[in-house]
């Protein structure tokens, strides 16, 4: 017989039915809820005369449209609409019973950060949110994708999805990265090679020596990016990494629970002679510090590289490539180096975790920002917030001229009133550089936090290993 | 949800791959906290200028292309964002139907709950569609979902596979929770052998 893969394994463990034809009834043992894809699910509970089927496993927090700057606690400093939807937030969070980390709470902060950070997060879940991005969970070794408001609506009910089960695709990274590439290089470097349809129909697991050794905030931002390629969800096995990251954490198993809760944890894994349906290896030799050059998330190229012509690419690609060169303003053939840029953003639930903030400030030590370009630093939490604060890094992020921002989605989505200008260009740790993402006409080159900060510094796409040997 | 049958109109060419959810329906749109109405802001900045105005360029400002009912793509349509104000926008537009070579797997889940059907045929099968999309107004194609076909202005056909149950679904205009609510005794079975087994969660 097969053994069976990391991502059988979790399914297998939260089948609840299952009919002839394939269709699956599949239990969720989290629920993440935020302010923008939740109000209509709560309405049509309302209307039904619905309850929450299970309000202990249901986590509300509002992150997307809410303003980071100071004062937002009082609503009235909120745009009306915002308002509007933070409001039926808080309402339907206190009539449904369920747990909930108003914007006035520390605890605030990017559902995909709170959620590990609070301890909601545990190996061998199923975790779903009316997010896209709720891949970042598959750190853990959860298998966590995003849904739409009637799916979050149907969990809301029964606490439950039908599903059809998706294939399984592995996906190794090889060797030790070499210095000044991260997590968000391999993740962004997987995509260019996979490109966003790549993963479409599967759930991918990554693996070798290169994933083992990142740490979990490193593994959340791989997993983030999971649907960027596709894929509906990513994974990584959980190992002793990912248990001391959840040992103590409020919502943790404690005690002879946290004993049960390990054991079976340590069997989540794929098996030597599982069957996977396709699997690309890629060597962490070959992946250099990279950042995004078009308006998808796979255009994505080595920072030593120059920006592509489109007659490149073949099919509906090359006619893709030519829109995305226009919006961006470039033109083929130029280093990707010589890009100006006028304003970074460091945070999101790719980049804004303390290590990230940890690895911008490395660069900005003792540098500013160069003449002309605003920065801003969006941590992903309250508690990160806290935590930067207490190592000293906001210090190091004001002197460098950047703005020290509260907890939220922030630039990333521009919901908010952190938003780009028409044909403003912006160095992002975020994950998508979509036309009009961050601000309509505004310009998204995608990078790591290290890449960015250094891209702030020169005040152009720089690679970032350059002014790591001037630190030396 | 409203049924899906049978339906025959105007089809739509919209040649790109890679159509995310951002050019669907913009973030601003996305503070509504109702289902209706975003018909007007679909592909809002492909569609409009900055000012509001109309780009007449644009297909579906094209007067043969105003009453489209299905939307011809490219590759991947539907990437990115989860939300559901993509087809919420799509079906207040008054489109019924999309047919992509390829569709991201969340947009293509939150169609069907919404009494959209999403198509998927072959980059060939595709191209011929798109070719008799272009010819405008004059070309209503057929999308008949009991026999899985599509019926061109000329009278090709092409069949295409969908999902049964989704199929079953679309149909009889079902609602997914109704469903699942009447297997609540197996959902509760579920969760008393689960408190056993795995009590901290």
């Amino acid at each position: 017989m097969t053994g069976k893969t990391l991502y059988d394994k979790i399914w297998d463990a939260h089948l609840v039915e299952q009919d002839e034809d394939g269709t699956c009834l599949i239990y969720i043992d989290r629920h993440l809820v935020h302010e923008v894809t939740s109000p209509q699910a709560f309405e049509g509970l309302r209307m039904a005369g619905r309850q929450v089927h299970a309000p202990d496993k249901t986590i509300a927090v509002p992150d997307h449209n809410v303003p980071t700057t100071a004062g937002r606690e009082d609503t009235a400093n909120m745009t009306e609409e915002s308002r509007i939807q933070v409001e039926a937030l808080d309402r339907n969070a206190r009539e449904f019973g369920i747990n909930y980390y108003p914007v006035d709470d520390i605890r605030q902060g990017i559902v995909h950060i709170i959620g590990p950070e609070q301890g909601w997060t545990l190996p061998g879940m199923t975790i779903v949110c009316g997010d896209s991005h709720t891949a970042t969970h598959g750190a853990f070794g959860a298998l966590a994708h995003g849904i739409g408001t009637s799916e979050v609506e149907h969990v809301l009910a029964t606490q439950t999805l039908i599903q059809k089960k998706s294939k399984n695709m592995k996906v190794e990274i090889t060797g030790q990265l070499p210095p000044g590439v991260t997590a968000k290089d391999i993740t962004l470097s997987i995509i260019g090679h996979t490109g966003t349809a790549g993963g479409t129909g599967y759930v991918i697991e990554y693996c070798g020596e290169a994933i083992r050794s990142l740490s979990m905030e490193g593994r959340m931002t791989v997993c983030n990016m999971a649907i960027e390629g596709g894929a509906r969800a990513g994974l990584i096995a959980p190992d002793e990494t990912t248990f001391d990251y959840i040992k103590g954490r409020p919502h943790a198993p404690k005690g002879a629970q946290w004993e049960a809760a390990l054991a079976w944890w340590k069997t989540l894994y794929s098996d030597d002679d599982a069957h996977w349906d396709k699997v690309v290896t890629i060597r962490a030799e070959d992946i250099a510090p990279v950042v995004t050059w078009g308006t998808s998330p796979e255009d994505v190229r080595a920072i030593t590289g120059t920006v592509p012509a489109p007659e490149e690419f073949r099919g509906g690609k090359a006619e893709a490539a030519r829109r995305s060169l226009d919006y961006m303003g470039l033109e083929p053939g130029t280093p990707l180096t010589d890009i100006k840029i006028d304003a970074v953003f460091i945070g999101s639930c790719t980049n804004g975790r303390i290590e990230d903030l940890r690895a911008a400030a490395a660069i900005l030590k003792d540098r500013k920002l160069a003449p002309g370009v605003r920065g801003m630093v969006v941590p992903g939490s309250g508690l990160v917030r806290a935590q930067a604060e207490e190592e000293g890094l906001d210090v190091i992020f004001k002197e460098a001229g950047f703005e020290w921002r509260l907890a939220g989605c922030s630039m990333c989505l521009g919901m908010n009133p952190d938003q780009l200008a028409p044909g403003e260009r912006c160095a992002a740790t975020s994950n998508r550089n979509f036309e009009g993402r961050m601000g309509r006409g505004g310009r998204t080159h995608l990078m790591s936090p290290a890449m960015a900060a250094a891209a702030g510094v020169t005040g152009h796409l720089t690679d970032v290993r350059e002014l790591m040997a001037e630190t030396v | 949800m409203e049924k899906f049958e049978k339906l025959t109109g105007i089809a739509a060419p919209l040649p790109l791959v890679n159509v995310d959810t951002d050019m669907i329906i913009p973030k601003q749109f996305l503070k509504t906290i109702k289902r209706t109405g975003l018909g007007v802001n679909l592909f809002d900045e492909m569609r409009y200028d900055a000012d509001g105005n109309e780009k007449p360029d644009f297909v579906l400002n094209r007067p043969q292309y105003r009453n489209a009912e299905i939307l011809i793509a490219g590759d991947n349509f539907g990437c990115g964002s989860s939300r559901e104000h993509a087809p919420w926008a799509i079906k207040d537009f008054g489109i019924r139907c999309v047919v992509a070579p390829s569709f991201a797997d969340i947009f293509f889940n939150n169609c069907f709950k919404n009494g959209i059907l999403p198509v998927v045929l072959p980059q060939e099968q595709v191209d011929i569609l798109m070719k008799d999309a272009e010819k405008g107004a004059n070309a209503r194609m057929t999308v008949d979902l009991e026999n899985q076909t599509i019926t061109t202005s000329e009278g090709e056909v092409i069949a295409f596979d969908v999902d049964p149950f989704r199929k079953h679904c679309l149909l009889e205009g079902l609602d997914d929770i109704g469903l699942t609510l009447e297997k609540a005794a197996a959902i509760d079975g579920f969760e008393s052998s689960m408190a056993q087994a795995r009590p901290w969660v």
